[in-house]
């Protein structure tokens, strides 16, 4: 009765999108909508904390860390169309500089941190700012070492020699990430930093 | 039945019929990535959950039956209650719409698999552990030292009741976990949908011609991705607060208890849409075979899911009428709230004029069809007067709300699954499920459904608040819940018709064929059940109707798109 | 507005003393004013709808007499699809706009200057209530002043909580309004008929959410203000011909009671549970499931989760006697 409709005439113009760059669109999505709600808490209780210490005495801008987490954005970029040129060398170049952005961007993190925790006192018991800055810079901070893991293994797998151009894609997929983490740094740096200093 | 390609089915069937060690058919479900038997993980893992769910809406049925009534203590009675509605929402209702999603969405897109088969086995085994999760609380949460239990928070969980000083003990971090996981199964899922929906399509199929149910699935999807999320994002905050000594929801801090309310209902509410969506899905496929007429109004339906899709995102805090938000805040959400009736009044127009005019076949699926249109429009039009904030004022955390709510995710939801597993069924499994049991099944739910729920909603309006464990007599309201306990075992006898009608037939039922229902769409295109690659050769179409266009060759519908 | 000329509450079955359909106060007779026209439009639609729905499973259904061919296809059609998409906006539009009248009606309305305050917290799992202007504090049974329709006292409840979230409702009054710590909403009542009207906690507050009962005593100008007149006196001290009582009260302040109850003049100045300075004066105690009467006192002091379970008052552990004479001492406080 039924049977599956077959069309000899091949379609030449049918093509559908990456499923890599769809699914991780759909997981920037998603993450994005987590964020925003950190954010909106955030933004929700800056100056209703109810002790001290507030933004304005203890919180430094992280000139330094952002730079190097933005220009990482740019070195990712550089690989990427590196690689699809099949330029693996050039690639591996480029992730190896985006993995060093990425892990001074952390260490500024963790200095910050530690004065904030060793020297202010400033926990995430201490206060409203404290759990909503720790809670945020931390969520964020989460998805940098996510995606210096991936780009570790991205880079040995590079080393190895098991990556071509035909990996491109999915080192796109890998930065569109990154991109996203720099992102919102972007917005995280301007509402705990400018907004809420 | 004629395929083209005899011989790969012949091979397929030699494979599946060897006898193998029964560990080799654990290990082969266990490691599977197979998006067929994922979504049948899927759907029995919550068929169990909704036989447990089930059992506690029975015991609190029995408790509040008649006044004063001492069945269960009021500790047992919170539990029950938190357990039913957690259960039902995360480990019920998205698994089995999940389930019917990874089942079906391939094969009605002519693809063989998933955008990402390992992805999807990960999203399914991670929310199976949070169902888990929550029910070990009945071991974990001090239930065997201390005494506390299962969390008893609620399902909404407010704030400040789930902070340690009220919560004591480790229940409620259970309740969170559990959602947690279950959130980051549901977005995984949810992501694979969308990008197989994008990117998996067969030759021909473009958006425009892909089935409904294809584009509900996506739409509730893309809820999933904003919705959830919030909530994913809450119960990190929540579980910072009791592990970590955060003050989110601390107000004895600073904190806000209203806060909560606003993350929880972002959720709450557009997860009516994750799960009702999907429903429609079932009854934009159902319906028109049944009637024997193409949908009426594509691109209206399609338009009218992604209005209610956008529109589900912004009438949250109707939730929250009586928390003060000022007039304001609620005229807004009041608007936003009756807009969202425009978009599914749409549907039902719709629905009805695909009816009109056609050959209607009352086999069990269309009846359960018709069971929910009418249960959807009354569903809506008492969503209408909780809309009304003064009204709401009112009807609120009443017992008017919970025969609402239920009479949309029982009443639609479930009657729309039900028709939706004798529609498929046959695809399945290659059997048909028995015409009679089905009948009895039918009459006794909807029976069953109309005592209970109907009559729920009297209590409400004299002033029956919910979650109560016991009531004084004398207010009114003792006849109208011994009904709605009643109610409750004509439902109870039609689910075990139902259950007893699945078992028999997997064994005994008629052989089904390719395509029992003289349907459309690609699914009934393979063998059933449809072998692990689906489709010998990848398929393609020339219109939304794909095997229409091939039993009708005079009349094609590919001449009126 | 609707009066209730149309009595739904008197039909048998209907008949409650929470009913929203037999509205005594304002803002529950707007309320119920817009549910009626709510109602009718949408028994409107219900009826229309579900009878196109019967009339096209009755009128296409498949017969035995049916020829093989399949119905005529029809794919839509934009101007009845425009139809049924203008008129629903239309009633949409006509229902939020009588909406928004209520809400404004109820939300914004000016308050008199004669308005009477009171200050609602909600204990888990009972009711505090105290009035600023009049020096008075009390428990579980608020006493308001009848509102004459043509020169309104309405009452306005400042809302908040101890601990966790809680909701007041009096469906005859008024819709409900939550009690959220760390944060003040308010609500009026304006009971026009005096009488007892009933409520209970509408937000699930913890275990013993189902008996934190509401009762609003309505009374008369006069018959209040003795009422008020009686709360401010100070407690009776003495003690002559009932030694049960004066044991009963060196009892009480010697043991933990002191720490969550308040006695006026007293030591006790807890404020964790109802204050009891006039606890004789309640018909309830337990916050509504009990009457007053000493042999119920006597065995909540005794076991309190005997008669709510969950409750957070202990169990003192007292002997018969201490048992006795504390509800002796507690029964003479009117």
């Amino acid at each position: 009765m039924s049977s599956i409709p077959v069309s000899t005439q091949v379609d030449p113009t049918w093509r559908l999108p990456h499923r890599g760059v769809v699914g991780m669109a759909c997981l920037i999505v998603a993450e994005s909508a987590i964020f925003l709600i950190f954010v909106v808490a955030y933004i929700y209780y800056i100056g209703k904390s109810l002790s001290g210490p507030t933004p304005a005495q203890v919180l430094e801008l992280p000139i330094l860390g952002t730079i190097c987490l933005l220009s990482s954005s740019i070195t990712v970029h550089f690989a990427v169309s590196a690689l699809r040129k099949a330029k693996v060398r050039e690639a591996t170049r480029g992730v190896a500089g985006t993995i060093l952005l990425g892990a001074i961007f952390l260490m500024m993190t963790a200095r910050e941190w530690y004065f904030l925790i060793h020297d202010v006192g400033l926990t995430i018991k201490t206060n409203l700012f404290g759990t909503t800055f720790y809670s945020l810079v931390g969520l964020h901070a989460t998805h940098v070492v996510v995606g210096l893991i991936m780009l570790t293994v991205a880079f040995t797998l590079l080393l190895r020699g098991r990556v071509n151009e035909r990996h491109a894609e999915k080192l796109e997929v890998l930065s569109l990430y990154w991109h996203f983490v720099d992102g919102v740094w972007v917005v995280v740096f301007l509402v705990v930093y400018v907004l809420g200093r | 039945m004629t395929n083209g390609h005899p011989v790969l089915e012949a091979i397929d069937q030699t494979v599946e019929a060897r006898r193998r060690p029964r560990m080799d058919v654990v290990y082969g479900w266990v490691s599977t990535v197979d998006h067929k038997k994922i979504g049948l993980m899927y759907i029995v893992y919550a068929l169990i959950f909704l036989v447990i769910a089930g059992l506690q809406a029975m015991l609190m049925r029995i408790q509040l039956a008649v006044p004063n009534n001492h069945f269960v203590s009021p500790q047992v009675f919170n539990r029950l209650f938190t357990m039913h509605g957690t259960t039902m929402v995360f480990f019920v209702g998205m698994p089995i719409l999940f389930g019917f999603g990874n089942y079906l969405v391939p094969l009605m897109i002519g693809a063989r698999d998933m955008a990402f088969p390992r992805l999807n086995a990960f999203s399914f085994w991670i929310s199976a552990f949070g169902g888990f999760l929550l029910y070990f609380s009945y071991l974990g949460g001090d239930g065997l030292y201390g005494a506390g239990s299962a969390p008893d928070v609620g399902w909404f969980a407010y704030a400040p009741l789930t902070a340690k000083v009220f919560s004591p003990g480790h229940s409620t971090d259970y309740w969170t976990l559990a959602i947690l996981l279950s959130g980051i199964g549901s977005t995984g899922t949810a992501v694979n949908i969308v990008t197989t929906a994008m990117c998996m399509r067969c030759r021909g199929m473009k958006l425009s011609r892909m089935p409904l149910f294809v584009w509900l699935m996506v739409v509730s999807s893309g809820i999933v991705f904003v919705a959830v999320s919030p909530l994913t994002a809450a119960q990190i905050m929540l579980t910072i607060d009791r592990y970590l000594g955060g003050h989110f929801f601390d107000t004895q801090a600073g904190g806000s208890a209203v806060l909560w309310m606003h993350f929880f209902w972002i959720f709450g509410h557009p997860e009516v849409y994750v799960l009702v969506l999907p429903a429609f899905g079932f009854v934009n496929e159902i319906i028109p075979v049944f009637s024997r007429k193409a949908i009426f109004g594509y691109p209206a339906m399609v338009a009218a899911s992604v209005g209610i899709g956008f529109i589900s995102l912004s009438v949250w805090a109707h939730h929250m009428f009586t928390v003060g938000m000022g007039p304001a805040g609620n005229t807004f959400f009041v608007f936003a709230t009756m807009v969202i009736s425009v978009p599914t009044g749409i549907k039902i127009f719709n629905w009805l004029a695909t009816l009109w005019g056609g050959k209607i076949i009352f086999k069990v699926p269309m009846m359960f069809c018709i069971a929910f249109l009418f249960q959807f429009l009354v569903a809506g039009l008492t969503g209408i007067m909780l809309s009304a904030a003064p009204f709401n004022w009112q009807l609120s955390a009443s017992y008017f709300v919970v025969a609402h709510f239920h009479y949309v995710l029982v009443g639609a939801i479930l009657t729309a699954l039900f028709g939706a597993f004798y529609y498929w069924y046959p695809k399945v499994t290659g059997r048909l499920m028995s015409e009679g049991l089905g009948q009895w099944h039918f009459w006794l739910f909807i029976v069953g459904f109309h005592l209970t729920f109907d009559f729920m909603h009297v209590p409400g309006l004299l002033g029956m608040p919910r979650r109560i464990y016991t009531y004084e007599a004398g207010r009114g309201w003792e006849w109208w819940n011994l009904i709605v306990g009643i109610g409750a075992l004509f439902q109870t006898a039609g689910i075990l018709c139902f259950v007893w009608n699945m078992v028999r037939s997997y064994y005994r039922g008629e052989i089904a064929g390719h395509d029992p229902w003289d349907a459309w769409t690609l699914e009934w295109s393979t063998p059933s059940p449809p072998p692990s690659y689906n489709f010998a050769v990848e398929p393609t179409v020339f219109s939304r109707r794909p095997l229409w266009d091939l039993k009708h060759p005079e009349d094609q519908d590919v001449n009126y798109e | 507005m609707a009066q209730s000329s149309f009595r739904v509450a008197d039909s048998g079955l209907l008949r409650s003393p929470t009913s929203i359909f037999d509205p005594a106060g304002t803002p529950a007779k707007s309320a119920f004013g817009l549910s009626m026209l709510i109602l009718s439009v949408t028994l409107a639609i219900f009826l229309i709808v579900a009878g196109l729905l019967l009339y096209v499973v009755i009128r296409y259904r498949q017969r035995p007499t049916d020829s093989e061919r399949e119905p005529p296809q029809i794919y839509g059609s934009t101007q009845i699809e425009l139809s049924w998409t203008v008129i629903p906006i239309l009633i949409v539009v006509m229902l939020f706009l009588s909406t928004t009248r209520v809400i404004l009606e109820t939300e914004a309305a000016p308050k008199p200057s004669n308005a009477l305050d009171v200050i609602v917290i909600g204990h888990q799992y009972w009711w505090e209530y105290r009035y600023p202007k009049l020096g008075v504090v009390t428990a579980n049974e608020l006493h308001v002043p009848v509102s004459d329709p043509a020169k309104p006292t309405p009452t306005y409840l400042s809302l908040s909580s101890a601990d966790t979230d809680h909701s007041f409702w009096v469906p005859r009054l008024a819709g409900k309004m939550d009690l959220i710590p760390n944060r003040l909403n308010t609500m009026w009542i304006d009971p026009q008929a005096a009488g007892l009207y009933l409520g209970q906690c509408a937000q699930y507050c913890g275990v013993q959410h189902a008996k934190m009962l509401l009762r609003v005593y309505a009374q008369s100008p006069e018959d209040f203000a003795t009422w008020v007149e009686q709360q401010k006196k100070p407690v009776v001290q003495d003690f002559s011909g009932n030694a049960a009582a004066a044991e009963g009260q060196t009892v009480f302040m010697r043991n933990a009671c002191i720490n969550c109850h308040a006695i006026a003049g007293t030591v006790a100045t807890g404020r964790f549970g109802p204050d009891l300075t006039h606890l004789a004066s309640r018909d309830t105690i337990a916050s509504g499931p009990v009457e007053n009467t000493p042999a119920n006192l006597r065995q909540w002091i005794a076991d309190p989760n005997s008669i709510k379970p969950g409750v957070l008052m202990p169990s003192m552990h007292l002997n018969d006697h201490d048992l006795d004479v504390i509800t002796a001492y507690l029964t003479t406080l009117h």
